[in-house]
Parts: structure tokens; C-alpha cells; sequence
């Protein structure tokens, strides 16, 4: 059991029927580390993300520090430390902000003024409006509070999937550079994104996922300079 | 104005009884977009539970309705469980058509059981208070005061606790509440176990109010609170409130001028003229579909 891994993926496969989404693909996230997964549009990223998550069922091994996860209820996952801010957000439109928050702290409700306090100061609009409804928010400050509501369970392991997708550029460095700074307060992330270069500059390490497989891997600086990745996904 | 005052009281006991049953059909809606036809049946149960509870041992109304309750709940819970539960990911029709099968069996195993409609005894002392010229009975006055405080209940639970804020987001996007370590599971049953007692709590009012208490009550009661449920825009619980003392008040008023057999007429010609203009009832919104 090696202890130093945060999350290990080893022939990891999901099926949707006859479909084969995700084809025995194995990486691993070190603590505090950012692993990127870049890939085009139906690559199988959300898959992987979701059977990480314990959303959809898998083939293969995934262990969360050391740990072999055998459930495919999310809520088991939540409770080892890793969250899922899933693709598209998943904000409670009806609910308020301060209630989509409580609800991210449904595992751990002791901390949940100090967890508050540390949320809003990462995202002090969403003090701002915390009794207002979450769908009056625009697609960024959504954005935010998912990435908050997920902090709220304090995991030390955080999957994003797309968190720039239909963002301003502007939201966008926004949006990162916060991301940074929970990983530097200690946080381990593991982002999927289409949009390569902020992905890609943000990471310690990255890989490439076409049709399932991971075709590439390396530093994020290394996937920046190949030029694979120059012409298909950053457009050089 | 004497006339008036005393029908309103009518309508108002009438309506609360469809309230608590529309809740019920509103609140799992709300859940799992499905529409628990069982539902009707665990209303009539609530009823038949009472005769049953009393012919073993005579118990005071409280102790009658909560006990009703407690059994409707699980009732609630395990049709939940093993009917509906396996099939929550199956296609709509198969949920559909397992929750009217539901209703069926509960409604022809009373019928087999109870084959003829029997008298509800009397659980309370009755006395009739006049206040200038408008009669109001004191069942009359536990009817309205039982529902409407567990109306006041459910709202608070469903606006102010940690499991009504999971029963709303769970409304909006399931897939996501469990992403965040909530049981989403649990949550659902408990919102069963919430919406079958309070169709049982209806039931045995019900049988006090109008003291006779039959297997067919499930349709002809349960289904005109589902009608309520739906004009006041199903999954909405205002709505469901809205809904039932409108249509509470619709039958008084049509009995009051029309022979009774207009009443089915009437209450089933509002909700379709109320859908022609409302589609989605008085007080709902239009489902947002997600891919
Ligand atoms: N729920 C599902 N049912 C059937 N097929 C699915 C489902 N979700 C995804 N797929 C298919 O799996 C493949 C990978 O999808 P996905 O993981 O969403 O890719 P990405 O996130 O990289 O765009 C696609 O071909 C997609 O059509
Ligand atoms: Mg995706």
C-alpha cells in the first residue's frame, strides 16, 4: 500500500452499454499535486472523473490514499475526502447559496462555521449574496459556488470537471488563479478541461485522453511544448 | 352571509383533507417526477388502519392518528422500497404502470378483506357549537386545526431543516446531491414516509367526517386530491394547498346549487379549463428538462 499516492487509477474502464467510454487507463495524483486531463469533446474524461466519484460503475482499480474503493455510492467517496465538481456545475438554482453550501457540508457539519468563513473568504461574493436564490447567480459566480460547495466538505481531493466551460476569458484566469491558491492551502486537484493552455500552465503534471485511452503524458510545460498538442488543441 | 360562512366552513374541511392528501402526490413528485398512483390507496389504508386499530383496542383519537400515521409511513417506505426503487432508472411507463399496479393490489386486497363499506365509530365527542346561527362541530374544528398544523410542520420542515433543503435539491438535480455525500436514498424515503402519513392522517379524518369508509375511497377521494395537486401545479407544495381548498370549495358551492351528481363534473371540468390556461397549474413553473 504505498501511502504517497492521493489517488491511484489502475486499467480503469466505464461502459454505458455497448459503449466503451473509458479503455483501461491507469495514472495516479500525488499529495498536493494538480494532474490535468486535456481531450477533446467525448474523449471520456467525464467518465473517468465520475467513476473516480463512484457516480458510474467501473472496471479496474481506483484507490483514494492507499485505500482500494469498492462502492459506487458517491456519498462513501465523499466521505473518504474526494469531491466531484461535476460538468455543467450542478448548482441548486432554487436553493440559496448559503444552502447550496450546507449541503456541500452534509459530511462534515462540526466545521461548518470555520468551513463557511474560509469559503467566503475565497469567494467574497457569495457572502455577499448568500440568501440569494443560486440560479439568480451568473455562469462564473456558479462556477464559484460549486467549486466552494465541494470545499465544504473539506476533501482533500478535488476533481474539476471543465470548470471554464462557457466562462469569459477574464472569469476564466479567475477561476484558476483561486484554483492555485486551494492548492497551495494543501489541496490535491485533478482538472479536466478542453481549454488546454490555462490547464496546462496550471499543472504539475498532465496527460492527453483520445477515444479512452491516454495517448500522452508529462509535465504541463512538456504537453505545452509537444507538438501534437500545439496543433490539435491550442490551435499553433 | 349566515349561509355563506357556513359553507366556507364545509369547503374549508373538505379542502384540508384534499391538502393533506395532495401533499403527498406533490411532495414525491417533487423527488422523483413520478406520480405515486399508490398513493390514493395509502390514504384509504390510513382509514381501514383506524377501524382495525379499534376494533383490537379503543384508543383515543390521538393515540388513532398517530398511530395511523406511523403505519402508513412504513407503508409508504416499503412501496417505496421494493416497488419503485427497482425501477427508478427503468423507463417511465414501467414506473407508471408499477404504481398503478400498486394502488390496484392495495385497493382489491381491502376489497377482498372488507368487501362492503363499513361505519367509522366515533372517536371523539362531537358536540356542535352555535355562533350566531353558524353551527361548527367540534370534529369539524379538529379536522381543520390537525391538517392545517401539519401543513405548518411539513413547511417548516421542508424550508428549515437539513432534509427539506436535501428534498428540494434533490428535486432540482439528484445526481448531484449525491455527489455530495448526501443520502440521497434515504432522503427519498423519508419524503415517502412524510407524504403516506399524511395521506393516512387524511384517511382517518376522512372516515370521521364522513363516516363511512370503503375501498373504492382511494379513487374517489385520492384521485380528486391528485386533480388538486395538479391544478395547483404538482410538485409544488403551496400549490397543493392552493389547489385542494379551491377545489374544496368548488364541490361545496356545486352541491349547494346543483344536484350532487354534478360534483365529479365540475371538479374534473376545472382542472382541464385550469390547464388550458395554466398548463403547468396555478403555481408551477415549467420543468426544466437536462439532457
Ligand atoms: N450516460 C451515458 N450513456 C451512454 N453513453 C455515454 C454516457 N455518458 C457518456 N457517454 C459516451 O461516452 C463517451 C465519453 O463521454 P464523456 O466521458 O462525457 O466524454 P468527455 O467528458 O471527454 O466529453 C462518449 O462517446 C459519450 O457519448
Ligand atoms: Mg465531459
Amino acid at each position: 500500500m504505498n501511502q504517497a499516492i492521493a489517488l491511484d487509477v489502475k486499467d480503469l474502464e466505464v461502459r454505458y452499454g455497448g459503449i466503451q467510454a473509458v479503455r483501461g487507463i491507469s495514472f495516479s495524483v500525488n499529495p498536493g499535486e494538480i494532474v490535468t486531463m486535456i481531450g477533446a469533446n467525448g474523449a471520456g474524461k467525464s467518465s473517468t472523473l465520475r467513476a473516480i466519484a463512484g457516480a458510474v460503475p467501473h472496471a479496474g482499480t481506483i484507490r483514494i490514499g492507499g485505500e482500494v474503493i469498492r462502492t459506487d455510492h458517491p456519498e462513501e467517496i465523499v466521505r473518504r475526502g474526494l469531491s466531484l465538481v461535476p460538468e455543467g456545475r450542478g448548482i441548486f438554482a432554487n436553493l440559496s447559496i448559503e444552502e447550496n453550501l450546507r449541503l456541500g457540508a452534509w459530511t462534515n457539519r462540526e466545521a461548518y462555521d470555520v468551513n463557511l468563513s474560509k469559503v467566503f473568504g475565497l469567494f467574497p461574493r457569495l457572502r455577499e449574496r448568500r440568501n440569494q436564490m443560486a440560479g439568480t447567480l451568473s455562469g462564473g459566480e456558479q462556477q464559484m459556488l460549486a467549486v466552494g460547495r465541494a470545499l465544504m466538505s473539506r476533501s482533500k481531493i478535488l476533481l474539476l470537471d471543465e470548470p471554464s466551460m462557457g466562462l469569459a476569458p477574464k472569469l476564466v484566469l479567475e477561476i484558476f488563479a483561486i484554483l492555485r491558491d486551494i492548492n497551495k492551502a494543501g489541496v490535491t486537484l485533478l482538472i479536466v478541461e478542453q481549454n488546454a493552455v490555462m490547464a496546462l500552465r496550471l499543472a504539475h503534471r498532465a496527460c492527453l485522453l483520445e477515444l479512452g485511452s491516454i495517448t500522452l503524458s508529462g509535465s504541463g510545460a512538456e504537453l505545452l511544448e509537444n507538438p501534437k498538442i500545439r496543433s490539435a488543441y491550442l490551435g499553433h | 352571509m349566515k349561509y355563506l360562512a357556513q359553507q366556507a366552513i364545509n369547503a374549508l374541511q373538505l379542502g384540508s383533507i384534499y391538502a393533506l392528501i395532495a401533499l403527498g402526490y406533490s411532495m414525491v413528485y417533487g423527488v422523483l417526477t413520478m406520480i405515486n398512483f399508490a398513493h390514493g390507496d395509502v390514504f384509504m389504508l390510513g382509514a381501514f388502519f383506524c377501524l382495525l386499530l379499534i376494533a383490537i383496542v379503543p384508543v383515543p383519537f390521538w393515540l388513532a392518528l398517530i398511530v395511523v400515521m406511523g403505519a402508513t409511513a412504513v407503508l409508504g417506505t416499503l412501496i417505496e422500497r421494493f416497488a419503485y426503487r427497482p425501477l427508478r432508472n427503468a423507463p417511465r411507463v414501467s414506473a407508471i404502470i408499477t404504481a398503478l399496479g400498486c394502488g390496484l393490489v392495495i385497493q382489491n386486497t381491502t376489497l377482498g378483506i372488507s368487501p362492503y363499506a363499513r361505519p367509522m365509530p366515533h372517536l371523539l365527542d362531537n358536540v356542535t357549537y352555535q355562533f350566531s346561527g353558524i353551527t361548527i362541530t367540534t370534529l369539524q374544528i379538529i379536522i381543520i386545526g390537525v391538517s392545517v398544523g401539519l401543513m405548518i410542520v411539513l413547511d417548516f420542515l421542508i424550508r428549515k431543516t437539513s432534509f427539506g433543503m436535501a428534498m428540494r435539491a434533490i428535486a432540482s438535480d439528484r445526481a448531484t446531491v449525491s455527489l455530495l455525500g448526501v443520502p440521497a436514498n434515504q432522503v427519498i424515503a423519508v419524503t415517502f414516509a412524510l407524504g403516506a402519513a399524511l395521506g393516512g392522517a387524511a384517511g382517518l379524518l376522512y372516515g370521521m367526517a364522513y363516516p363511512v369508509v370503503s375501498a373504492a375511497m382511494g379513487i374517489t377521494v385520492g384521485w380528486k386530491a391528485f386533480v388538486a395537486a395538479v391544478i395547483g401545479g404538482i410538485g409544488n407544495m403551496r400549490g397543493a394547498v392552493l389547489g385542494a381548498f379551491l377545489l374544496g370549495a368548488v364541490e361545496v358551492m356545486t352541491v349547494a346549487v346543483l344536484p350532487s351528481t354534478y360534483r365529479d363534473l365540475i371538479a374534473y371540468s376545472l382542472l382541464l379549463l385550469i390547464l388550458i390556461f395554466k398548463p403547468h397549474g396555478l403555481l408551477g413553473k415549467p420543468a426544466l428538462h437536462k439532457a
